[in-house]
């Protein structure tokens, strides 16, 4: 029996206003271990609000979210930076790499906040990005990236602290095709060889594709929830 | 880490680091400039007032200074000879017998405080044989006069002519004198030079039939700046008849005029500091509002938001630091250079202006390490409260709102 590692129960989340309006209305969700799930949608249908309540981001209005088990809406601003520190990874839709530090540093930078020794994270870090094909790269500065290359350094980034999940936002969004496909494989091999859980928010037909199991948000609510 | 992603951060943007730095640097070459004449002023105001004439510390029997009487005179004994002789910071003393009298002419009369003293003893101490601009420097034999100048001057009179001294002496005992003058001197100080009749100490003795005592025991050593620390040293090892009192005591004008002064130059720093702290909080602000994005997605994947902001705080103490550093480092060969050789002040009457207030008429800096700290301390307090905004600011970050800034 596979372990859930996400469980959103009931949450909304409403922004406030001269006109409230509900980004996400009443989402149950359950996501497995080594699933690789797209929730997808139009612009403003709630991707993003539901991602972001989902890694510790924002907060619902109502309802709540599991981690593991663990309640997220119960924890202080502090505590969740800590959670996202050890049990979330991110990659985001325009990189946000740290521009100061080459691709080793930022891969190395989540175990340096963990406080991890030297070793253990040089031979991580190593091994991260000679996955994503980037092991030539360790020294180059994200300005001398290439787009792709700078989203293969954030999936690096992101499963170096050995998450129990990793949550990417439009994570294609700016990549070209080929980008795009080259991307997709390294994830699609981490989730078939290492196990690793991706959930994405994505319109990209070609990631909506590749996906396992694919959830549609309509208005902040589940139309429909279709597993591969 | 949190060490070197501030200094990368700092040469992100290289034309606003250099700027910044510049800014720092040319603030504190302007401050430790300033800051090195007002002390070497002062400097030369305490040497020429304080070694030329009162001396570092004086003892006296205790009471002498508030009373000024020839009465509180005392005997100098061997044992407050060994004591001020024993301390290491000493290098000399000169006995004084201080007393005012009336002088006269055949036509004019004036007051004006003898002092009896060791001619010897005060040319080593004081060089007051550098002084003398007419006639000769007593010897101690000698049962005549030098005088101030502006007493002189007052008199009309000068060397070979005659001076009436009258006063009281010690214990209600007539004192008075006709002495020839030997020497005119020239006191940096117009005030002594009005009104100073030097004396060997012998005569002053007879003059105010003081019967061997004293009543000031001027002692010498090297650094004024430790005069107030050998008074507190002696006076811990002298009985109750005696007071100890170091220069700022003697000649509190001098250091009320100073106090004066400083505050003046405090305020000018205080106003170039504080256009200067504007323009690195915007700086900072700039920078804020540039990077918020950035630090919204540190936080979002787990950096602490204290250690954030300490990076933020280390940034700006960084380039205060070096801004500092440079501007010292740029300010002490222009500060020692006027140091070893004064420029001498320009314009007669600029410089008569000086010498009347006791001063050599000289430009010359200072060069203590505390003029160059100073700054150094100051530019980091700054840099410390500038960087409180940010620092605050950081703690308060929301990742969710920063990123979608």
């Amino acid at each position: 029996m596979k372990n859930l590692v996400i469980e959103t129960i009931a949450i909304s989340k409403i922004y406030e206003g001269v006109v409230p309006v509900k980004a996400v209305d009443a989402v149950d969700l359950q996501i497995e271990d080594n699933e690789f799930t797209a929730i997808v949608g139009p612009s403003g249908s709630g991707k993003t609000t539901l991602l972001n309540m989902i890694g510790g981001l924002d907060r619902p209005t109502s309802g709540s979210v599991k981690v593991n088990g663990r309640d997220l809406t119960g924890l202080s601003e502090n505590q969740l930076i800590d959670f996202r520190l050890n049990h979330i990874g991110f990659v985001f839709q325009s990189y946000n790499l740290i521009p100061v530090l080459n691709a080793k540093e930022n891969t190395e930078f989540i175990m340096l906040l963990q406080n991890i020794e030297k070793k253990v994270r040089d031979e991580r870090v190593e091994k991260l990005l000679n996955e994503v094909g980037l092991g030539d790269k360790m020294k180059s500065k994200p300005s001398q990236l290439s787009g792709g290359q700078q989203q293969r350094v954030a999936v690096a980034r992101a499963l170096a602290s050995k998450p129990d999940f990793v949550l990417a936002d439009e994570p294609t969004a700016n990549l070209d095709s080929h980008s795009t496909s080259n991307l997709l494989d390294i994830m699609a091999r981490l989730n078939e060889e290492e196990g690793t859980t991706f959930v994405f928010s994505t319109h990209d037909q070609r990631v909506i594709d590749r996906a396992k199991r694919v959830i549609t948000l309509v208005d902040g609510k589940i139309e429909s929830d279709i597993r591969k | 880490m949190i060490l070197k992603l501030a200094w990368r951060n700092l040469w992100r943007n290289k034309r606003r680091t250099a700027i910044t730095l510049a800014s720092v640097f040319f603030a504190v070459i302007l401050a430790t400039l300033m800051m090195s004449i007002k002390y070497g002023v002062y400097k030369n105001m305490t040497e020429s007032m304080v070694a030329s004439y009162t001396g570092f510390v004086q003892i006296h029997a205790n009471g002498y200074w508030e009373s000024k009487s020839i009465d509180d005179a005392f005997v100098l004994s061997d044992s407050l000879k060994d004591i001020i002789n024993s301390n290491p910071k000493v290098t000399g003393m000169v006995e004084r017998i201080e007393g005012f009298v009336l002088s006269a002419t055949d036509s004019t009369t004036k007051g004006a405080m003898v002092v009896g003293t060791d001619p010897k003893a005060e040319m080593l101490m004081t060089q007051m044989n550098e002084r003398v601009i007419e006639g000769e420097y007593l010897d101690g034999a000698d049962n005549a006069v030098m005088l101030g100048q502006g007493l002189a001057d007052y008199h009309h009179i000068s060397v070979g002519d005659t001076l009436v001294l009258l006063g009281q002496g010690y214990h209600g005992t007539n004192a008075a004198g006709k002495y020839p003058i030997k020497g005119i001197v020239k006191f940096g100080s117009p005030e002594l030079s009005k009104q100073l009749v030097i004396l060997p100490i012998e005569q002053a003795k007879i003059f105010f039939g003081t019967e061997g005592s004293i009543t000031n025991l001027v002692v010498l050593m090297d650094d004024a700046s430790d005069a107030t620390s050998l008074a507190k040293s002696i006076g811990a090892e002298v009985d109750e008849r005696y007071e100890v009192m170091a220069w700022p005591e003697l000649v509190p004008d001098l250091v009320n005029m100073i106090e004066a002064d400083k505050v003046e130059g405090y305020v000018f720093m205080f106003i170039l500091y504080m256009v200067i702290s504007f323009g690195m909080f915007g700086t900072v602000l700039m920078m804020l509002a540039e990077r918020k994005h950035e630090f919204g997605v540190m936080v979002a994947i787990g950096m602490k938001r204290s250690k954030l902001a300490a990076v933020v705080f280390f940034e700006t103490i960084i380039i205060s630091v070096i801004g500092a550093f440079l501007g010292i480092l740029g300010a002490f060969p222009v500060c020692a250079s006027l140091y070893y050789n004064p420029i001498p002040f320009g314009g007669e009457e600029a410089g008569q202006m000086m010498e009347d207030y006791g001063m050599e008429p000289v430009i010359q800096t200072s060069i203590e390490p505390h003029v160059f700290l100073d700054q150094a301390m100051i530019v980091a307090l700054v840099a410390m409260i500038i960087a409180i905004y940010p620092f605050l600011s950081i703690l308060k970050i929301n990742a969710n709102k920063a990123m979608r800034s």
